[in-house]
């Protein structure tokens, strides 16, 4: 069971990568998957997050097959 | 409903007028309000040179298609044509075009607004500028649009 990470704008440079792939054996919520993925970066006040194309907070829970995005405020316009 | 991320350089009043004779009922719309917003050379004090707008594939047009439903929901609307530019830009390339048709000039005005203020707000897009010295930097934020 995996989950597909995935990072974009000033939040790559910061983490150093585009994405991650994180297994599983339950769900766990957004937050864990940042503290078990970037134990060494406080999460940022402003950060966004994102499951399966949809806003949710940090504590939302995902699952096996799910993509969960982290990114900062949004910029377009 | 249109919603268009572009690659490339559009002429938005090229756009709004195409639309226009090829999408909406001649003879039911009264009003129709524009929204362009345009690269600036300016920023923080800063010149700058161009600017990267990176997108969330997806994402960005599943928000884009519920701002636009949640205006039709709130106001009388014919249309929308929504359209974003994504990659390299420089100034004074349109950035973003907001065209509302409705019958009356309050709900076209009202919703134009109400889509752009979102847009800044929610739509997955990030902006990397960069300067004449050759810095770059991410825009951190959007300014409010009502201050």
């Amino acid at each position: 069971m995996s989950i597909k990470v995935r990072y974009f704008a000033s939040l790559k440079d910061i983490v150093g990568r585009t994405g991650d792939e994180l297994q599983v054996s339950e769900s766990v919520s957004a937050r864990k998957v940042w503290l078990e993925l970037n134990p060494e970066i406080a999460i940022p006040n402003t950060l966004l997050v994102a499951v399966n194309l949809e806003y949710v907070n940090l504590d939302a829970p995902v699952k096996d097959g799910d993509e969960l995005a982290f990114f900062p405020p949004v910029t377009g316009g | 409903m249109t919603i268009k991320l572009c690659e490339q350089t559009f002429n938005p009043w090229q756009e709004v007028e195409t639309y226009q004779q090829q999408a909406i009922m001649k003879g039911k719309y009264g009003a129709c309000s524009v929204f362009v917003g345009t690269m600036r050379d300016f920023n923080q004090d800063e010149t700058v040179k161009s600017m990267f707008l990176e997108h969330y594939p997806g994402m960005t047009e599943k928000q884009l298609q519920r701002i636009a439903e949640q205006a039709a929901q709130q106001w009388s609307i014919l249309d929308h044509l929504i359209m974003h530019r994504v990659g390299e830009v420089i100034p004074d390339d349109t950035l973003v075009l907001v065209a509302t048709w409705s019958a009356h000039r309050g709900d076209a005005f009202d919703a134009s607004r109400f889509i752009m203020e979102r847009l800044k707000t929610s739509a997955p897009f990030w902006k990397k500028e960069t300067l004449v010295s050759g810095k770059e930097r991410w825009v951190d934020k959007n300014s409010d649009g009502y201050q």
